[in-house]
């Protein structure tokens, strides 16, 4: 049986570049990505009033920092931030195995009545999100829900599409895109690799 | 993970730690407004009692439930059990229902061991004889380090009929895992043959020992298991190896007083000890829901079921 121990191991580790894996974005391009989604969320939520960032671990959360902070640069009010982790909301449990949890962290406010943004790295298949609407209602009543992604990289396996998208990557399945940022990688940037069995980190779910 | 918990022997030191920790997340979530979780959902448990329990039955049954899995209680009293069906027969009787995980409370020691041999599902040790008692090891580790931060390097006091105590063989093995040095103190009649084999140290003298605890473990003075007299009287038991006010005294400043419960107030314990701040008798209950949510989800949440497996 395959431990929860490697798995989160593996989640945590900084992801070195596989081989024949190219760069589509590098750093100076998530900077301007990041930047964009913050103005795209300013606009569409009347200068993010009543809003809260909540990123999905591992890098969804750090995303949502990055995109909190820019906000607060560009209108100086600060939007509260927090984490959801969904990994006890899974739906595919038994075929993967228990995982270690990552913190949940709602912010003080609580998220009854805010518009949360959802933020994650890359949308695939949907049922990340499926299982964070479905942890969200077990924490609260938000007024609406939004969904930020670095990257929409298609396979839709259910009726799920995102707010705000850095950027749409067209893929074929049998392709594995990854998203490193600094806070857990050695650095910002998207690399997609011909190969599915280099290690989905914070990818390919 | 492992595939059963029989031992607290069973857990090294990164699987213990991730028990801890998931317990840690469990326990946000049980402070929340909704507590349950759909994890589990459509998995069954089976809690097999065939020795009297409230706290350590209630507690899996309440994990299991905050999980979303379908609970089924089975106590031997009032059961086929009382008319002679063999403990074989009743596992595999559950097997045949279906039952996804099975917690076992047994007045044999090593009942469980032999009970993962015959079910195919997950099997966790709620008790052995005077065995192994491993959720209890965990959920006082998680106790220990909620309180004071740390369990590497924790001097640990146990004290008291180590003889019949599955939870003091437990907490010496999970302990000495994870990097806490273990005193035993007990009456030498009160010691289990080949202690000296343990990874911890022995005393009997109690007020020697307490100056230097971060943690005193009072242990149940288990008069049902006791067929010979193992001390003169209980009030030179009480004198000699209970805790009362002047023995916390004793105590460095930051040291706190556990018990796994049900206690002998005034017998191993002082009543005006056991409700004293420094007591974390309740809390233990409290921690023990958590500590079994993460054991049923990190033990179960990884098997699939058995078509696909």
């Amino acid at each position: 049986m395959t431990p929860a121990l490697g798995s989160s191991a593996a989640a945590d580790k900084p992801a070195g570049s596989p081989a024949g894996a190219r760069a589509i974005l590098d750093a100076a391009d998530l900077a301007r990505i990041v930047d964009r989604i913050a103005h795209q969320i300013i606009e569409k939520t009347e200068g993010a009033a009543d809003t809260v960032l909540l990123g999905i671990p591992t890098r969804g959360a750090h995303l949502a920092r990055r995109l909190g902070d820019r906000i607060r640069a560009f209108t100086d009010r600060d939007v509260p931030i927090g984490t959801l982790d969904i990994t006890l909301y899974r739906d595919d449990l038994r075929l993967r195995g228990a995982r270690a949890l990552e913190p949940t962290y709602v912010p003080p406010g609580g998220i009854d009545k805010q518009r949360v943004v959802l933020v994650d790295d890359v949308l695939f298949s949907g049922r990340t999100v499926r299982a964070a609407l479905d942890a969200l209602n077990d924490l609260g009543r938000p007024r609406a829900v939004q969904l930020a992604v670095l990257v929409d990289r298609g396979h839709r396996e259910l009726p799920i599409r995102a707010d705000y998208v850095g950027k749409n990557l067209p893929t074929s399945r049998a392709e594995s895109v990854k998203v490193l940022l600094r806070e857990v990688d050695d650095r910002d940037a998207v690399l997609i690799a011909g190969d599915i069995a280099a290690n989905g980190g914070g990818a390919a779910r | 993970m492992i595939p059963h918990l029989l031992s607290a022997a069973d857990l090294n030191r990164d699987d213990a730690l991730l028990v801890l920790d998931t317990a840690g997340e469990m326990a946000r979530i049980g402070g929340r407004e909704v507590k349950k979780l759909p994890t589990l959902r459509g998995r069954t448990v089976v809690n097999l009692f065939y020795e009297d329990s409230t706290r350590t039955r209630i507690s899996f049954e309440a994990a299991a439930k905050r999980l979303s899995a379908d609970v089924i209680n089975f106590s031997a009293k009032g059961s086929s059990v009382s008319k002679g069906e063999s403990l074989k027969d009743t596992a595999l009787t559950l097997q045949a229902m279906g039952a996804d995980a099975v917690v076992i409370r047994h007045p044999e020691s090593g009942a469980p061991h032999r009970l993962a041999q015959w079910i195919e599902g997950v099997v966790v040790n709620a008790g052995d004889g005077t065995h192994e008692h491993p959720t209890q090891a965990l959920l006082d580790a998680y106790t220990m380090r909620s309180r004071l931060g740390r369990l590497e390097g924790l001097k640990v006091a146990v004290v008291g009929d180590v003889l019949h105590s599955r939870v003091a063989r437990s907490n010496v093995l999970l302990l000495h895992t994870l990097g806490a040095e273990v005193t035993l103190v007990a009456p030498p009649t009160l010691l289990p043959v080949g202690v000296e084999a343990w990874p911890a140290a022995v005393s009997y003298d109690l007020d020697s020992v307490l100056p230097k605890c971060d943690v005193v473990m009072m242990l149940r003075v288990q008069r049902e298991r006791m067929n010979a007299s193992y001390f003169p009287t209980e009030r030179e038991y009480s004198r000699r190896y209970g805790l009362d006010a002047r023995r916390v005294g004793a105590l460095p400043e930051h040291a706190i007083v556990m018990h796994p419960g049900p206690m002998n107030r005034g017998m191993e314990i002082a009543p005006e000890v056991a409700d004293s701040v420094r007591s974390t008798i309740v809390e233990q209950v409290a921690n023990g829901v958590s500590v079994r949510m993460a054991v049923l989800y990190l033990l179960l949440g990884g098997t699939g079921t058995r078509e696909n497996q």
